[in-house]
């Protein structure tokens, strides 16, 4: 059986009375590309931010990367990475500073930052871009880079929460490419997207209505067992009954 | 008349270091619903900005129901509503409290003009007493359509009202759309989902600042020059790595759970030998079919042609 990296039992968050999570359960492989959907306010900001060590479940159990999320939230923090629409780096460092500044957090040495730094400014063939300010550069590259800069410290697990955002076709395109190459590489993938063409290219996908799962298989068995041409569809049915919506 | 007409219009930022909008020119048609498709800096919400009379362009003319953006900007105002990309309303004014303070400025009450709003405000109307920072996504951005239409304007411009938002709420939103366009409104909105644009009587493909084709969606689809191939294996992965190796292959991109190719030669053979070089890379469960283009092929093939002009 594959390693598990993310095991969630009955995992709960209640907000008073509200139950923004509602005993969620799944696992996540090791390498696996795991895409978690929902509709706005289904509770995925809310699940994920206690799988990356940020907020305290009210009950159920989970670890991530084999660490404790009620004891252990710190160790978490240092063996996952995390990037979002939102996040980006700093826009007056450039894009070498940016690369050592986020090293140096992650504790890797500055050996270790200079080496790999010159390998990702030659694999992302930003040579020319190396010293320039990040607020120079276009979204796209923006976009790849922060990617980049999440797995630098070779983290177990990533966590993107719509990495993709606003970001044109052929980006969007090129950024799944360095999400695979992730993926081969052994880190678990754990993202959320609103594009539902990009549903497909995951593993197995979760789709959250109302703080549960209403499902959890890989695309195709989920096209089957709704009957439906393509995720866009298989999502519309699961999530066109929500009771609640929000941001 | 037309009732939007842009006539090549730049916008450029800091000291004009950064082209926002460059050289555009297109017409909207009254009662039309057109879009503007493009990603972030594609000059979007610059275009709405100067429409709206909130921002001045470099160079170039534009109009609104025949009026100058510039000389008759007082005139304009009261004849548009406008929906920004950001969520604008006051977040400690109630429901009620924003869309009679919008009703108020523009001289107007909600009764007035209450037909133009119903369908959508009946939606939100059992949280008239909740402050519109207290509301979910979606009521957000009814109510600010709401506060926009309720100076029964006879142009709405809406930037990238459904960006973020879930399947279901944008499928909603699209069926107000024609709700209003059924009124007779000319309703100019903006969408970084390729998928939308279908959507639309017309649409304008725009990329870093410029418009790369207008048209009727149908029509963009039909002039796609070349046959579209999908195909799908097994092992997905290495079927794109093995596809972009064949040298005749002219592109080759990921799109749902098929991949999408165009050939270089383009002749009606190419489909058997897609097949035969994925056989005999020993691809298992392997699909080639020849389909349809969408909106969003289109745009990937004139962002790769520019690419490519621009060296």
């Amino acid at each position: 059986m594959a390693e598990q990296v993310i095991i969630c039992k009955d995992l709960t968050k209640r907000f008073g009375d509200f139950m923004a999570v509602n005993k969620i359960s799944f696992e996540v492989n090791r390498g696996e590309i795991f895409g978690f959907l929902g509709a706005n306010g289904a509770g995925k900001t809310t699940a994920m931010r206690i799988l990356c060590g940020l907020s305290y479940p009210t009950s159920g159990a989970a670890t991530v990367a084999g660490f404790d999320v009620y004891k252990q939230q710190e160790s978490i923090k240092r063996n996952i990475g995390y990037m979002s629409q939102k996040f980006s780096l700093y826009e007056n460092l450039t894009v070498l500073e940016n690369i050592e500044f986020y090293g140096g957090v992650y504790g890797l040495s500055r050996k270790t930052i200079r080496s790999r730094s010159d390998e990702l400014i030659n694999q992302l063939g930003l040579q020319q871009e190396a010293r320039k300010l990040v607020g120079e550069l276009p979204l796209g590259w923006k976009q790849k880079l922060a990617f980049s800069v999440a797995i630098f410290h070779q983290p177990q697990i990533v966590f993107l929460d719509e990495p993709t955002g606003g970001v044109d076709p052929v980006t969007r395109r090129q950024f799944w490419d360095m999400i695979y190459a992730a993926a081969a590489s052994g880190i678990t993938v754990f993202v959320t997207t609103h594009y539902m063409d990009e549903a497909e290219y995951c593993n197995r996908v979760t789709i959250m209505v109302d703080g549960k799962i209403e499902a959890l298989d890989a695309p195709q068995a989920l096209k089957a067992r709704f009957q439906a041409n393509n995720m866009e569809e298989v999502f519309y049915q699961l999530a066109r009954g929500a009771k609640r919506s929000s941001d | 008349m037309n009732s939007v007409i842009l006539e090549g219009i730049t916008k450029t930022y800091d000291d004009g270091n950064v082209m926002a909008v460059d050289n555009v020119s297109l017409q909207v048609k009254p009662g039309e619903l057109f879009g503007l498709i493009g990603p972030d800096g594609a000059g979007k919400t610059s275009i709405f900005r100067i429409l709206t009379t909130l921002l001045l362009a470099d160079k170039g003319t534009a109009s609104v129901q025949g009026l100058d953006v510039v000389k008759d900007y007082r005139k304009i105002r009261n004849m548009i509503g406008y929906m920004p990309g950001k969520f604008s309303l006051y977040q400690d004014l109630t429901v009620k409290e924003n869309l009679t303070f919008f009703a108020t400025l523009f001289g107007t009450t909600i009764a007035e003009n209450y037909e133009v709003i119903k369908d959508i405000y009946d939606q939100i109307k059992p949280f008239n007493d909740r402050r519109a920072g207290k509301l979910s996504g979606g009521m957000k951005q009814k109510l600010a359509l709401c506060c926009a239409l309720i100076h029964k304007p006879e142009v709405l411009f809406l930037d990238e009202p459904t960006t973020g938002v879930d399947v279901v709420s944008r499928r909603e939103f699209w069926d107000i759309l024609n709700q209003l366009k059924a009124q007779g409104i000319t309703i100019m909105v903006s969408t970084p989902y390729m998928d939308e644009a279908i959507l639309c009587e017309r649409i304008a493909l725009m990329q870093e600042g410029s418009i790369m084709q207008v048209d009727t969606p149908q029509q963009i689809i039909r002039s796609y020059p070349v046959r579209l191939y999908a195909a799908k294996a097994d092992n997905i992965y290495k079927l794109v790595q093995d596809f972009r190796m064949l040298d005749a292959v002219s592109s080759c991109y990921a799109f749902g759970e098929y991949l999408h190719l165009t050939m270089k030669a383009d002749k009606p053979g190419d489909i058997d030998a897609l097949r035969e070089y994925g056989i005999s890379h020993g691809h298992q469960g392997l699909e080639v079919k020849e389909i349809e283009p969408g909106i969003e092929d289109t745009f990937i093939r004139l962002m790769n042609r520019k690419a490519q002009t621009n060296g």
